[in-house]
Order: C-alpha cells, then sequence, then structure tokens
C-alpha cells in the first residue's frame, strides 16, 4: 500500500531531522534540520486526513516560527559554534538515560497490547471543522486571541530600548547648550 | 487510517522523548531550549491528530490549531525575553542568569 510506504519514508525523516537538529552544534543549522522534520510532520498531517493542520503547520510553524528564530540568532549573532554554548558529552548522559528509560517503558506498553482494529471512518471536510470550531469552541477562539494580543503587549514591552538615557540629556541641551557642550 | 494508532503513537512518543533529551542536554542554551520545547509540543500535535482521525471526531484538529496559537504567542515572547536578557548580559547562558534581584 503506496500510503503507508509513504508514511514510513515520512516518519523516518522526521525523526532523522529531529535527532540531526539537537545533536548538531551550529544553530541555524539545526533549525534547517528542524525546518525538514517540521515539513514531514506536515505531510503526515497531510495522510491523516487533516489538510487544515497540515497548511498551519507548514506556514505558522515552518514559515513563521522557524524564520522567528533564525531572525533572532542572526541578530545577536549566535551562530558561532566555537564560542557558543554546546553541552559536553558528560551532559548527554542524563538526557540518554531519561529518553532511554523513556522509550524503553513506551515500547513495553505498545508491545503488551494488542493491537486496535484500523477503522475508515470519513473524512472531516473543512466546513465541519470550522462550524465546530467557531460554534462550539467559540470561547477558545476568543481566549486565544486575548492570549495573542497579551504576548504582542509583552514583547513590546520587553524589546522596547531602555528609556532614562535617551531623555534626560535633551533637556540638559535645552537648558544650557553651552556647558552641555563643555561637560 | 493508512497506518494503526499504534505506530503514529510511537512516532510521536519517539519525537517527544528525542526533544526532552535536547531539553536536558542544551540546558545552558536558551535557543535550543526553545527549539527542544518546539519538537515536544510538535509532537504532542501529531497525538491530537491521530486521534482525531482514529475515532472521526474534528476536536483533535482544533487542538492541534489551539497548540499552534499558543506555540506562536509563547515562542514570541520568549525570544522577546531572549533579545531582553542578552541585552543586559550579552550571553544566551543560562548559568549566567541564576540570580534574583529583589
Amino acid at each position: 500500500m503506496i500510503e503507508q510506504t509513504i508514511f514510513y519514508i515520512l516518519a523516518a525523516v522526521a525523526l532523522a531531522g529531529t535527532l540531526l537538529a539537537i545533536t548538531e552544534k551550529h544553530p541555524v543549522h539545526a533549525i534547517m534540520y528542524l525546518v525538514t522534520s517540521l515539513f514531514s510532520m506536515a505531510v503526515i498531517f497531510y495522510l491523516l486526513m487533516a489538510p487544515l493542520v497540515a497548511v498551519f503547520e507548514v506556514i505558522l510553524y515552518a514559515g513563521a516560527i522557524m524564520v522567528l528564530f533564525l531572525f533572532v540568532i542572526m541578530m545577536l549573532d549566535l551562530g558561532h559554534p566555537e564560542k557558543g554554548i554546546s553541552p559536553h558529552w558528560k551532559e548527554w548522559l542524563p538526557a540518554l538515560l531519561l529518553s532511554g528509560i523513556s522509550i524503553t517503558s513506551l515500547a513495553a506498553i505498545i508491545v503488551s497490547r494488542h493491537a486496535t482494529v484500523s477503522v475508515c471512518p470519513a473524512a472531516q471536510p473543512i466546513r465541519e471543522v470550522a462550524r465546530r470550531l467557531f460554534q462550539e469552541h467559540g470561547m477558545a477562539v476568543e481566549l486565544v486571541s486575548l492570549q495573542l494580543l497579551f504576548a504582542l503587549v509583552g514583547a513590546l514591552y520587553l524589546g522596547k530600548a531602555p528609556s532614562p538615557p535617551t531623555t534626560l540629556p535633551e533637556k540638559e541641551v535645552v537648558k544650557s547648550p553651552g556647558e552641555g557642550v563643555t561637560l | 487510517m493508512i497506518v494503526p494508532l499504534e505506530q503514529i503513537l510511537i512516532l510521536a512518543g519517539l519525537l517527544f522523548f528525542i526533544g526532552m533529551g535536547g531539553l536536558l542536554a542544551w540546558r545552558a542554551n536558551l535557543i535550543m531550549m526553545l527549539v527542544c520545547i518546539e519538537i515536544m509540543l510538535n509532537a504532542v500535535m501529531l497525538v491530537f491528530v491521530a486521534g482525531s482521525a482514529q475515532w472521526g471526531d474534528p476536536d483533535g484538529q482544533l487542538f492541534a490549531i489551539f497548540i499552534m496559537a499558543l506555540t506562536s504567542a509563547e515562542v514570541s515572547l520568549a525570544l522577546a525575553m531572549v533579545v531582553y536578557l542578552h541585552r543586559r548580559r550579552k550571553t544566551v547562558n543560562t548559568d549566567l542568569f541564576s540570580e534574583m534581584r529583589g
């Protein structure tokens, strides 16, 4: 079955991209690997009969959030792996231990259960999804928009330049320009 | 469903645990910590969409879209805070931000 084959290929690409992203020392390369992984995840979403989520994954995740990361990395000039902070190999040990235990327990749970029957429900059209979103979850939409507004205000507040040095010298210049030059 | 639900859950679990291990390993670098949180949230979205496709209910897709909106707000605030911290100390090393004032 061709969809199954496509799913396995995409899953392999997503796992490989994510693994390379977290082991890469260069932040810009890590973001690029993660974008590859996100694109394959978007096609997996499309195979799972969710075209809206797939499109938003490409537009929002790979298009907006990852570009925001790239923008901050380039603006702050953090793309130097030689002077950046990359983990020593000893710092990988607890991470590997925790991930190994978690993955082993996941595999034990999956193996001990019987496989579920793979029913094939009808795909939901986008019209139905939109009706469910705006008629039954309208309050959630309003809360999300409110939260985006708060995030905008918070980002503006955190990102504005420090104000005290910009206001004080102007008054001195207006009062006594001659002394300002000598000082 | 193209594949059984278990295999999608295995993929999502592997992605989540890779992100969790990366978060532990990169705990000194603020940017890579945020990237690993993105990986974990993406795995959670995959679980929601897989459940939506398994049971034929669009609520899973709606939760995935909500997660995406919340993630964009979180990332914009977190990156603004990274810029703010970098302006104060000229670094993104989290070990240097271990003190509080006041």
